[in-house]
């Protein structure tokens, strides 16, 4: 018993020192934040640490807001988000560390609507978009499809994505309570594959095996498809701008690595994605 | 060896006895001591847990944060729009989806569970049952949210396709998976209590001529009822605390409708998917953690039910606890 309570200690001891990195070179940058851009920032990860195998780069998802959360906490060096921070949240990361939150834009994303394949409707105007997603409109033949009855999908409201919806295509008013909130663009695209009433909404680089909706500011103009060209021009209603943040301007390994992702490696990675560059191609 | 000295090699030796006795004795205080400790920390980490999510839902007693207060998990609308201009924290969606996903996995989880527990128990021969038992507990260590994908991905697409349903995510296909996920504990705790009925029960009955379904049914299944009603009891308490299956396959609407076959919202999916995001503190961070309060209440109550039944079953069968 006392020898099996020894050794089990100084096995714990010895993984706890041996645990402690080395000192020397090699360094750590952490990035948390949204579950948009998960993905973009783990192959920018990968293909940097080919590059620079002295770097290791941790990427997890969590959404932008846990992102932002953490970033406040001092708990990861930048915060990868979809949607700009708040006020609130930039006040909170002074008071408690003291430091400016930097914002910088690293890609942009145009959020698409999606229906099933098997949907006959051409486009919609935004109007018509905002009118099915508050539950007012109900059956596709209201909006020039075939009838049937809409079934709404979409992100929780923990989501950037749902955020920014619901801003800029609801004015900010509430989702019905038929709203279906799913964990993850995925299942959202999962759902609207199979149901041939669905729609949903979510990041462009998501849109397979679905159709996605060419979309009409308003009733007079072209509907216009959520294509590279279009949303670089700023034609394409709805799209952002997707960001990272860190606590202070950044340095050292962190800003090496930006500067990386900004410049035309990174930017290479963006399209690949499904995301569009800043600067186009 | 001489007599003279055979008494200080008896001392000696009495002496090492001695010196082993106290040597055991003392291990043996020190390992007590020990386990005593670590269920302690196991106690009050509970208590502490409760303790916690209990306190960052008391403000709501007497404050209002943001329009979210006690009372306003039951003032009219009924809906729940935490995110929004004007939140309004209903809960009653979310209680009726509970309780409506649990008791569909309730219905098809248990006789399945049930019927299972009396055939490995009395009428499997003992090979197959070695199979089956473990079989079935197995089920159990399959993650939930491996449950919730399948549900998600496979089964909806199922129950739309031949049922012809309107919506692919609903409280049935969310009620079907969590039955996955409740069958084995009522599974084992029934086997359990139907294998623990003394084998004089039977033997009595078939002497007296009853069969060998009129002994299991009508002898064997009512000495165990207790135990089979604290595997009820305990399976409840894991469909109304399950939260992985219900977020991926219930659609999460808080959507008031009686019916099996709308898409629905459950408490701890609802807690799963918004507190990633609430503002520390805020009026929808409380209502959180009130949600939070309630399940705990309601499963340990649950628990602590079924554990007297199951003391009480041992008490009726064997005279002790």
């Amino acid at each position: 018993m006392t020898k099996a309570l020894v050794s089990l200690f100084l096995t714990l001891s010895t993984l706890l020192l041996t645990g402690c990195p080395a000192p020397g070179e090699h360094q750590t940058i952490t990035i948390k934040g949204s579950d948009t851009m998960v993905q973009l920032g783990q192959r920018w990860a990968e293909l940097y640490m080919q590059k620079h195998p002295e770097v290791t780069i941790q990427v997890t998802a969590g959404g932008s807001g846990n992102g932002i959360a953490a970033l406040i906490d001092g708990t990861t060096q930048i915060c990868q988000a979809s949607r700009p921070m708040k006020d609130t949240e930039k006040e909170s990361l002074k008071t408690k560390r003291s430091l400016a939150a930097v914002e910088t834009p690293v890609a942009l994303d145009a959020l698409a609507v999606y229906v099933n394949k098997d949907n006959a409707i051409k486009s919609l105007t935004m109007d018509q978009i905002a009118k099915i997603f508050l539950g007012e409109t109900t059956d596709w033949k209201d909006v020039g499809g075939t009838p049937g009855n809409i079934v709404l999908y979409g992100r929780e409201n923990s989501s950037g994505t749902y955020v920014y919806f619901k801003e800029h295509v609801l004015s900010n008013k509430d989702f019905p309570s038929k709203y279906q909130a799913l964990p993850g663009t995925g299942a959202v695209v999962d759902a609207v594959s199979k149901d041939k009433g669905g729609i949903g909404y979510g990041g462009i680089g998501y849109a397979t095996d679905i159709k996605t909706v060419p979309i009409t500011k308003d009733a007079g103009s072209a509907p216009i498809d959520p294509t590279m060209a279009n949303v670089l021009s700023g034609t394409y209603p709805i799209s952002r701008q997707l960001f990272w943040y860190t606590a202070g301007p950044p340095e050292g390994p962190v800003k090496a690595f930006q500067d990386w992702v900004l410049g035309p490696e990174g930017q290479k990675v963006v399209s690949e994605k499904g995301f569009y560059p800043l600067k186009g191609e | 060896m001489r007599s003279s000295d055979a008494i200080p090699e008896l001392l000696r030796v009495s002496e090492m006895t001695n010196r082993h006795l106290k040597r055991r004795e003392f291990l043996d205080r020190a390992a007590e001591t020990l386990i005593i400790a670590f269920a302690s920390i196991a106690i009050a980490i509970i208590l502490l847990i409760f303790v916690y999510v209990g306190r960052e839902a008391m403000p709501l007693l007497w404050e209002n944060t943001d329009g979210a207060s006690v009372a306003s998990t039951i003032t009219p609308p009924v809906a729940w729009q935490p995110v929004s201009v004007n939140p309004r924290y209903n809960v009653i969606p979310l209680i009726l989806g509970t309780l409506k996903v649990t008791l569909i996995a309730m219905l098809i989880g248990t006789p399945l569970a049930l019927a299972a527990a009396l055939y490995t128990s009395e009428f499997a021969p003992a090979r197959l049952r070695e199979w089956i038992k473990p079989a079935i507990e197995l089920l159990a260590g399959i993650p939930s949210v491996v449950m919730g994908f399948f549900a998600l991905i496979v089964l909806a697409t199922w129950l739309q396709t031949t049922f012809g349903l309107e919506f692919r995510l609903n409280a049935l296909n969310a009620g079907i998976a969590l039955a996955l996920a409740v069958i084995p504990i009522i599974y084992t705790v029934s086997e359990d209590a139907l294998t623990a009925v003394p084998s004089h029960y039977r033997e009595a009955s078939l002497a007296l001529g009853a069969s060998k379904i009129q002994t299991a049914v009508r002898v064997v299944f009512p000495a165990a009822m207790p135990g089979i009603g604290a595997a009820m009891i305990l399976g409840f308490g894991r469909a109304i605390g399950e939260t992985m299956i219900v977020l991926m396959a219930s659609g999460n609407a808080a959507y008031m409708s009686l019916s099996p076959l709308v898409m629905t919202r459950t408490l701890s999916a609802t807690i799963a998917a918004e507190l990633g995001e609430v503002v520390f503190g805020g009026g929808h961070y409380r209502i959180l953690f009130f949600l939070g309060s309630l399940l705990f209440v309601v499963t340990s109550v649950l628990n602590w039910i079924g554990d007297r039944y199951n003391r009480r079953m041992r008490r009726r069968l064997f005279g002790t606890e």
